[in-house]
């Protein structure tokens, strides 16, 4: 009974008949995100990758062709920290593949969260079908969480969705590091410089620690392992801060050991911005959080993102958020109502998460040999009375239907019909 | 008229002095001084100046829409709405030229002041987790009013809100509806007669945190046992009271009083209103049964994830629903979501209300109901920006017993008022001003209207340097 709604609901997820080779979205007004929106514009599509961008792009036949007159096309929106495929429901445990096993487990650098993704997650449908296309996956807890991964919210199996992993490292200070070790600040700094001090021990020590001839080390192998790349500057360092003094922590701690650091979350970033601006550290930046939380977020305000903006900080726009991660563009409207230029607000949600987790080469903007992940929006795309036209991700169009939408049908009557 | 004891008894029921009651609830309780309910309201209006309001389009909530219309707020209260008002010599005008005029927006749903910021464990004052029956605590002795989430509110558009004690208890205690000013004090922001509510749970939250401990509830059927098991009690404990009411009224015979008690009493007796945290279709039908088995009715339904699947039985029965626009995912009874569960509801013929639970939701419940608005064009209903303001506006003031005081812009009620910088169900608009009871409390241009709790003093950008 269960099995069988299951694959009653996955297989009215799936795309109906082949993908198509070729598609042409005609008419609308284009974000490409690297230059002035273009109306009247053609975006072409090939094989999953973006062919052309332009008014005067020629349609071969054949072609898919959506009409996207009186519309709004732009990239699809990119979460910089969400969990769509790792959580089912967050208060059932066995669901929930965010956290390294244990509370205890402080160090869990280890921990990658690819491993833990499942495509046929219900959370995925819900999310992509208001134009969210790819992700960023964050592991969570501890003081080191484990390695996250980018994904497109699209694809049968794990290798077919991971756009790059891993992609960075997550840690934390201040409060939540604080919980997690149960001490000071001073305390958990000095636990953060051990671990990469060890790191880089094990890293020029490799064959001295497989011969048990160093000294005993604080974490276990797979963490040090697992750090190698964030010493070699190989993926960032995303450590989640908020009060002004914990971000300056974590750029003294970058410059001491020469790792890339990103701010999640960042609530009094703002505060900060001329230094972040200065070295170009990029901050993911939750928009609706404006109160006084705890004593580390008293600087908490809507005006985070337009100020780091408006500084020259690179910003990502975040939900934060595992099950509504489809209010992304809530985030960003707000960001706008609350000084962000619009134009740079849909690039928080576009261009500058694909550059800021390297894979700009591919994702992030409308152009000829990026991977197609583009939308169609009937209007302003912040707006929340706009609709979501059309998803297309890697070039594939997406039903617009998820378990959500599929209750709402089969309760649109009440009568005994409903039951099958 | 019933004597002072019995006056004392009912504790919430104040008339409404002004204007005849602003309680709808099916009956009519007597009305009691203030002076014999404890912890009587000392909110008083702030100081106004006549003011019209014009060029906005204004939404009314009663069904007008009124491009460049005007509104005329004298002596605390709606005066006239209408294409052209007749403005007295020298009142204030407002000029919302290309804005926007709501009433002010009311949330059913609300833990502010009992779970303020910042959340600090010595704070958290919303749950009294150490009987699943409470009714006896009054959420109101749980408010701090310096909470800064009030003003955050405030600048989102909130003028009422009640404030309800968690879910954790089958019976969690009293609510209290609050004008949302500045004030030193709960009483000081007290909504003048408006009934008192009873928070009642359902599901998940009390039987994981009972039966954790090894008591009862411990599953749903012990939490339905716990709810008919409180009800007898109260039936009795208010069949003594008639009798004595009745009968000798000597001081020697008095029954004694139980705060428990009282407050179910005051539920069967129609004064208090059932606010029912309750997420699943089938409990929701089985709180319906518990009601009629002993002749109360239920309110409203919060968070009610589920209430698309019995949305007849809520409009049969005259049963609100308090709900999302789109939380889900967050426990077991939360799965069964649908973005067009306020749409459907509200199209069955229920009152549908968009509620926030949340200290940075209700910062903009105006959004909220635009993605619920959405949700239903999606499902192919007709749905008119009247509707949806009403849903954060007349039907949740009916929830709370005070729609002929709020809820509309109609003349006579209560002068709360918010001029909006757009369309307010544009992810843009921004409350650029605020009236309560015809005062000018929040202006978004004028920093001196731009009010503070305590706690910010000296802490706005992070420390005095």
């Amino acid at each position: 009974m269960r099995g069988a709604l299951l694959a009653a609901v996955v297989s009215a997820l799936l795309p109906a008949g082949a993908p198509a080779q070729v598609i042409a979205i005609e008419g609308g007004t284009v974000h490409t995100m690297v230059g002035a929106p273009m109306p009247n514009a053609t975006v072409l599509i090939r094989d999953g990758m973006i062919a052309a961008v332009g008014t005067d792009v020629a349609v071969p036949a054949g072609a898919v062709r959506i009409d996207a007159r009186n519309r709004v096309v732009t990239p699809g929106f990119f979460d910089s920290g969400t969990n769509p495929g790792l959580v089912e429901i967050e208060a059932v445990d066995p669901s929930s593949d965010l956290r390294a096993p244990t509370q205890e487990d402080l160090v869990a650098a280890g921990f990658r969260v690819a491993d833990g993704l499942n495509p046929n997650s219900m959370v995925i449908p819900v999310t992509r079908v208001a134009g969210i296309t790819t992700a960023m996956s964050r592991p969570q807890g501890g003081l080191f969480a484990g390695q996250g991964a980018i994904i497109d919210l699209f694809g049968e199996t794990r290798e077919a969705m991971i756009v790059r992993d891993p992609a960075a490292m997550f840690a934390s200070l201040g409060e939540a590091a604080r919980g997690a070790v149960q001490g000071a600040r001073g305390g958990t700094t000095m636990l953060f410089r051990e671990v990469l001090e060890d790191a880089r021990a094990y890293g020029r020590n490799r064959q001295s620690f497989e011969r048990g001839e160093i000294r005993e080390l604080s974490v276990d192998r797979v963490d040090l392992e697992a750090l190698q790349p964030v010493l070699a500057g190989e993926i960032p360092l995303v450590v989640e801060a908020h009060r002004a003094s914990d971000i300056r922590t974590l750029l003294t701690l970058a410059r001491e050991y020469g790792f890339r650091p990103i701010v999640f979350g960042g609530t009094e970033a703002w505060m900060v911005a001329e230094e972040l601006a200065r070295e170009r550290v990029p901050v993911i930046v939750k928009v609706l959080q404006n109160l006084p939380e705890s004593f580390e977020k008293l600087g908490a305000t809507y005006e985070n993102a337009g100020r780091l903006s408006r500084a020259g900080v690179p910003v990502a726009i975040t939900t934060g958020d595992t099950f509504r991660s489809f209010t992304l563009r809530q985030e960003a409207g707000n960001a706008v109502a609350h000084g962000m230029d619009h134009a740079e607000a849909l690039r928080a949600v576009t261009l500058y998460p694909a550059q800021i987790w390297g894979v700009a080469d591919r994702y992030g903007s409308l152009e000829a040999g990026k991977v197609a992940n583009v939308v169609v929006w009937e209007g302003d795309p912040l707006e929340l009375l706009t609709g979501v036209a059309n998803v297309i991700i890697r070039g594939q169009e997406v039903p617009l239907v998820s378990r959500e939408t599929l209750l709402r049908d089969r309760y649109l009557r009440l009568g005994p019909e409903r039951a099958y | 008229m019933r004597s002072v004891l019995l006056s004392i008894l009912l504790l919430a029921v104040t008339g409404c002095a002004a204007r005849g009651g602003g309680r709808s609830t099916a009956s009519e309780p007597s009305a009691a001084p203030d002076s014999a309910a404890p912890f009587p309201s000392t909110y008083e209006p702030f100081p106004s100046t006549p003011t019209v309001i014009r060029g906005g389009t204004v939404m009314t909530a009663a069904g007008e829409v009124i491009p460049g219309g005007e509104v005329l707020l004298r002596d605390g209260r709606i005066a006239a709405v209408g294409a052209s008002v007749d403005a007295p010599a020298g009142a204030t005008v407002i000029d919302a030229t290309g804005r926007f005029v709501t009433p002010g927006v009311i949330d059913t749903h609300s833990h502010l002041g009992a779970y303020p910021s910042p959340a600090v464990t010595a704070h958290s004052d919303g749950n009294e987790i150490t009987d699943p029956n409470t009714a006896e605590v009054w959420v109101e002795h749980s408010v701090w009013p310096q909470d800064p989430g009030f003003i955050r509110a405030l600048e989102g558009g909130i003028t009422t809100l009640q404030i309800l004690p968690g879910s954790a208890n089958l019976f969690g205690g009293r609510t209290v509806t609050l004008r949302n000013v500045p004030a030193r004090t709960v009483q000081g922001m007290k909504f003048p007669g408006a009934p008192y509510g009873l928070k009642m749970a359902c599901g998940e939250n009390p039987k994981r945190v009972y039966g954790e401990r090894g008591r009862a509830p411990s599953t749903r059927m012990g939490n339905v046992a716990g709810y008919r098991a409180a009800w007898i009690r109260a039936e009795e404990y208010q069949r003594r009271w008639d009798a004595w009411n009745e009968g000798s009224r000597t001081p020697a015979s008095m029954p004694t009083r139980d705060l428990e008690l009282e407050t179910l009493a005051g539920v069967l007796r129609g004064e208090i209103l059932v606010h029912n945290h309750c997420y699943r279709a089938d409990e929701m039908a089985q709180m319906v049964d518990i009601a009629k088995e002993f002749g109360y009715e239920i309110r409203s339904f919060h968070h009610g994830v589920e209430a698309y699947k019995v949305r007849d039985l809520l409009a049969r029965e005259g049963i609100s629903g308090s709900l999302w626009a789109d939380w889900w995912g967050f426990k077991m009874e939360a799965m069964d979501f649908t973005k067009a569960n306020v749409a459907l509801v509200h199209d069955a013929g229920a009152r549908a209300i968009v509620h926030s639970d949340d200290p940075i939701g209700i910062q903009r419940l105006n959004q909220e109901a635009a993605k619920a608005l959405r949700a239903g064009r999606d499902a192919g209903l007709e749905i008119s920006e009247n509707d949806a303001l009403r849903w954060i506006t007349a039907n949740a003031a009916w929830a709370l017993g005070i729609d002929e005081e709020v809820g509309t812009l109609e003349p006579g009620k209560r002068a709360d008022v918010v001029v909006w910088s757009h369309n307010p169900f544009s992810v843009y608009a921004r409350a650029d001003q605020v009236f309560i009871d015809g005062a000018l409390i929040l202006d978004r241009s004028d920093p001196a209207r731009r009010p503070r709790t305590d706690f910010e003093v000296g802490l706005e950008t992070g420390g005095i340097r």
